[in-house]
């Protein structure tokens, strides 16, 4: 299926080099458009049948609740997490049917951008929101406070990244999006061998994004810093906000490396500047080394918040004190550090040489020390304890024994030489996944399951949420042991077509588990949409129906929009438990009124315009770059000019909130 | 507050727990405790990508490609007017603190504004310097050498244009609002932007120019 | 910039010192007059060639630098190890790190990268290239 070159070189001073030509014509894509048209009529059509628009901006578009906007993020990671898969299944199709000269279902051009995509939705606009709405949501709980440091800039933030995830999906429709791979190596991405508009999509919706992610690195690091309940010493802290501090120092860290890449990259691409080109001096290789540099502590920017859901999940259905809290903290501290030491090793193979290579390879080992150790404490957690099964425990257990596999692999790729053998084969592929997929997203399940009563008031469903399980851990060992073998086999990643029929046979295998999975991602829908239901049955009156440890546990499901009427005093890693081991009963009278930010829709304003900018940059619609760059300036500027950003909970209001929870109370006790 | 183990909580009555457990006298908090402490972050951050920028330049900076290096370009009594203005710039936004320190609104804005005239010298050489580069035939898109230095330099001019759009606004902001806590958190935080990029020209200076003469 | 909630932790107390001083007069010239110095020196040196070894300038003005650099953060960015429980300190030490791992080996690596991998521009022994 040979594609015609289309010429793209039109341009016009309206609509930059956006034409005709940019709408879908393969049908495959015609059709999914079709779809995501009709579904996104029909959503807006019954958002406004039932009057939603209203209750949606004040409530939730505007609201700088770090509750309400951890509860956004999830929702965009779940809706990118569709997206993401859907691209992954079909490559799985794709590469299960391309043999004995069939050339698949899908054209060069559109694999291409595929996998392109796949793993760019999976790190930035999945994993990434997923593991900032996480630690959004909880992280102000688990310290007893009231929101974070700076709420505006959480808003702000969540729109950011919403707009970058905006600008990925627009590419599926009008234009392309980068025919890369997930990091875009130049000279592949430099506007020579990518003229038209897909790496410049990349481009602006990671810078668009990485914008919301730094600032919202910032924010959760002066909000641990500094709104720590008293009492909460460094050393009393829960290990999932040890672990979000660190991540966020990683993001503060890592990502304005990112930004800078990024920023050479479309110098190159819009001005014609060197620094990556292959003549004139630019050097491509130092593309792949300063890309890493972000690049890998991103991989634990991603992993840690999830090993501080798995501490506190371990500690909670064991019933018991965490093993080894201080070494985890330091476990954690390592890692940190360690994560910057290592970048190397993803570019082996370039040619720097013995010395170099292996510093990197032994760095490389030596950061699964830490994590052994952090492995060995929730083993000894569980060991003698009276483990509860619930499925935050299930996704826990499943991530252990996953995980270790993924990073013995791990270990095996930290060989320089076995390196040589394994780069960019599909054992590469089966390792990140391996411990992208047992690591990150199992994490992300089990943090779902355990903290969803405290969101919503009501647990789970135990049996979809079961099913789910049992489809996606099988799934996932179905769909990537066959890659592991594949890679020994000397196959390498991104292929489009295969010439030897004996390996299909493999490729039909993954094709099976990456059903299995979509039948787990199924089941998990099912899951959320059985629990809202069935609510009543599922609802927790308590606001601790795990009987947690920590200071999220100590408030009512959902907390109230000031989560604690009265700030806790910590005297114990595990706060809450301790609280409820001595026996202190709710303060019920002399509530006092309560400080807190207002709402804004500057964020959304923001961040509109920035999708703007971003999409009259990559066509080319020089005016309209300009109106929106000036639109953002002025509008923040005019922002500063609002000094009366927050106002007082009256102490009638919450004299009645907690006069409800004690009924709730009385009624959930009698 | 000290720590309170499970042995002698017993004998507390429920409201002495309350007051152990609870902080039950809660005051209002100033609003921006954070910022400082924020803002030094996110010029942490900052320094990243000047970091990156450096060492871009550090890799490309003697990728000539058969173009122009810096003894042939550079004019160092140029550089060190200019970083003469960039010095006396962060005096005087040292003398506008020293004026928000007494409360003195007019001076503060005196001072905010001879900075900005200093910041303005500074921007006014430097784009005197690229004109004058272009123009000989040394562009940015001439050589990695000349792409690395573009955008080093460049970076940190728009840094000092960023400076001074905030600078202008916060003057109109004294002079309506006064000295109240915001305006003066926002000053301080100008303040660390300025002599940050302070810092940032030092290494310009001294790794670009200076041993770029050698 | 937001609005701030905090609660009293041993990391908020002590709402008015934001930081740390602003310095006083005093401090603000001996600053200035030491960047002065610190300033003219290396420009002096590289002017006029003070010191004919290449190398030792190189790295006399990166010692100037560093001073500089030290003396602007005393004294003009007002650091101490007290301000925010030292928690500016600790950010800054955290990024220096960060930043010489970066800079020093970005430099190492493609040090190496472009001698093994770029053979045309040391030497034109083709031979060598396998």
């Amino acid at each position: 299926m040979a594609i015609e070159a289309v010429d793209h070189s039109h341009w016009s001073p309206l609509l930059g080099r956006l034409w005709l030509d940019a709408l879908p014509q393969e049908p495959i894509v015609l059709a999914t458009f079709v779809v995501v048209a009709l579904g996104g009529v029909a959503l807006v059509a019954a958002l406004t049948y039932f009057k939603l628009w209203g209750y949606l901006w004040k409530e939730w578009f505007t609201s700088v609740d770090h509750k309400k906007i951890g509860i956004m993020y999830m929702v965009l990671g779940l809706i990118m997490f569709l997206r993401g898969f859907a691209d992954a299944i079909m490559m799985r199709i794709q590469q299960s049917i391309a043999f004995n000269g069939n050339e698949g279902y899908l054209n060069a051009h559109h694999y291409d951008q595929i996998f392109t995509a796949h793993g760019v939705i999976m790190i930035f606009f999945v994993a990434m929101p997923f593991v900032t709405g996480l630690m959004n949501y909880i992280v102000p709980l688990q310290i007893g406070a009231r929101d974070v440091s700076f709420p505006f800039l959480n808003n702000f933030s969540f729109w950011m990244t919403t707009a970058g995830a905006v600008l990925v999906m627009m590419s599926l429709f009008i234009g392309e999006f980068a025919q890369t791979g997930w990091l875009a190596y130049p000279p592949l991405s430099n506007l020579a061998y990518s003229p038209w508009v897909g790496v410049d999509y990349y481009i602006w919706a990671l810078q668009i994004a990485g914008v919301g992610t730094l600032l919202s690195g910032v924010n959760l690091i002066c909000t641990i810093v500094k709104m720590r309940a008293p009492g909460m010493t460094m050393m009393r802290m829960p290990i999932f906000t040890w672990t979000s501090l660190c991540t966020n120092i990683l993001i503060v860290a890592a990502f304005p490396v990112l930004t800078a890449v990024m920023t050479m990259l479309s110098v190159d691409r819009y001005l014609g500047f060197n620094f990556f080109s292959n003549d004139f001096g630019g050097s491509p290789m130092m593309y792949v080394n300063l890309i890493w540099i972000w690049g890998h502590p991103e991989v634990y920017i991603l992993i840690l918040p999830l090993f501080g859901v798995f501490s506190e999940v371990t500690a909670t259905f064991c019933g018991k004190r965490l093993f080894g809290y201080s070494s985890m903290v330091y476990a954690t501290l390592v890692i940190t550090i360690l994560s910057y030491l290592v970048w190397l090793h993803h570019f082996f193979t370039m040619g720097s040489g013995a010395s170099v290579n292996s510093f990197f390879g032994i760095t490389t080992m030596v950061i699964s020390i830490p994590t052994g150790a952090k492995l060995f404490n929730w083993l000894f957690t569980m060991y003698r304890a009276r483990i509860r099964y619930e499925l935050p425990m299930m996704w826990t257990v499943a991530f252990m024994l996953t995980f270790t596999i993924g990073g013995m692999t791990g270990v095996m790729l930290a060989i320089p030489p076995a390196d040589f053998v394994l780069h960019n084969s599909l054992f590469l592929i089966a390792h990140f996944h391996n411990v992208i997929i047992g690591g990150v997203l199992f994490g992300i399940f089990a943090a779902i399951n355990y903290w969803w009563p405290k969101a919503f008031g009501f647990k789970l469903n135990q049996f979809w949420g079961k099913v789910s399980f049992w489809l996606w851990v099988p799934g996932f060992w179905v769909a990537f042991t066959p890659l592991y073998i594949l890679g020994f086999m000397g196959v390498t990643r991104r292929m489009r077509v295969f010439d030897d029929p004996s390996i299909q046979i493999y490729f039909v295998i993954a094709a099976f588990g990456a059903v299995m999975i979509a039948g787990g991602i199924g089941a998990m829908l099912v899951q959320f949409a059985v629990s809202i239901w069935k609510r009543e049955e599922l609802k927790d009156e308590s606001g601790d129906p795990w009987q947690g440890r920590t200071l999220e546990w100590a408030t009512s499901s959902p907390p109230p929009e000031y989560n604690f009427a009265f700030t806790p005093i910590v005297h114990d890693i595990d706060a809450w438990d301790d609280m409820k081991r001595c026996g202190v009963e709710r303060p019920v009278t002399g509530f006092r009124p309560i400080h807190m930010p207002k709402s804004t829709g500057t964020g959304l304003i923001l961040a509109g315009l920035s999708t703007a900018l971003g999409f009259a940059m990559i066509w080319y619609i020089w005016w309209l770059a300009a109106a929106s760059f000036v639109g953002i300036i002025g509008y923040a500027i005019f922002h500063t000019f609002n000094y009366k950003r927050d106002y007082h909970i009256p102490v009638e209001t919450v004299e009645a909130t907690e006069a409800a929870r004690t009924r709730q109370l009385a009624a959930a006790g009698a | 507050m000290t720590a309170t183990t499970i042995n002698s909580v017993h004998d507390l009555s429920q409201p002495q727990l309350q007051a152990t457990f609870y902080d039950l006298n809660e005051h209002d908090h100033p609003e921006g405790g954070s910022t400082m402490l924020g803002f030094w972050i996110y010029l942490m951050s900052d320094c990243l990508i000047f970091a990156m920028l450096f060492a871009a330049y550090g890799v490309l900076g003697g990728s000539f490609a058969a173009g122009p290096g810096p003894k042939d370009l550079f004019e160092l009594p140029l550089v060190a007017l200019n970083t003469a203005m960039l010095l006396f710039s962060s005096i005087t936004y040292g003398f506008a603190m020293l004026a928000m320190e007494k409360g003195g609104k007019g001076a503060v804005q005196l001072w905010l504004l001879v900075t900005a005239v200093f910041g303005i010298a500074f921007l006014s050489i430097e784009m005197y310097e690229f004109y004058h580069l272009i123009h000989e035939g040394a562009t940015p898109m001439r050589s990695g050498f000349l792409t690395a230095f573009f955008s080093l330099v460049g970076t940190h001019g728009l840094h000092v244009t960023f400076g001074l759009v905030w600078l202008f606004t916060l003057v109109v902001q004294v002079g309506t609002k006064g000295l109240i806590p915001a305006n003066k958190r926002r000053l301080m935080c100008l303040s660390l932007f300025w002599h940050f990029l302070d810092v940032v020209w030092i290494g310009v200076f001294t790794f670009v120019y200076l041993m770029g003469m050698l | 910039m937001g609005t701030q909630h905090a609660h009293p932790n041993p990391d908020a107390h002590g709402h008015d010192d934001h930081g740390g001083s602003h310095g006083s007069m005093r401090e603000y010239v001996v600053g200035f007059l030491l960047s002065v110095v610190l300033t003219a020196i290396p420009f002096w040196l590289v002017m006029t060639g003070a010191i004919p070894d290449k190398q030792t300038t190189a790295l006399v003005i990166m010692a100037f630098a560093i001073v500089q650099i030290v003396v602007h953060m005393i004294y003009f960015l007002h650091m101490n190890t007290k301000s925010e429980n030292g928690w500016t300190v600790m950010a800054l030490i955290f990024t220096i790190v960060i930043v010489v791992i970066a800079l020093s080996g970005s430099l190492w690596v493609m040090y190496h990268l472009n001698h093994n991998m770029m053979p045309m521009s040391h030497d034109m022994d083709m031979r060598q290239v396998p």
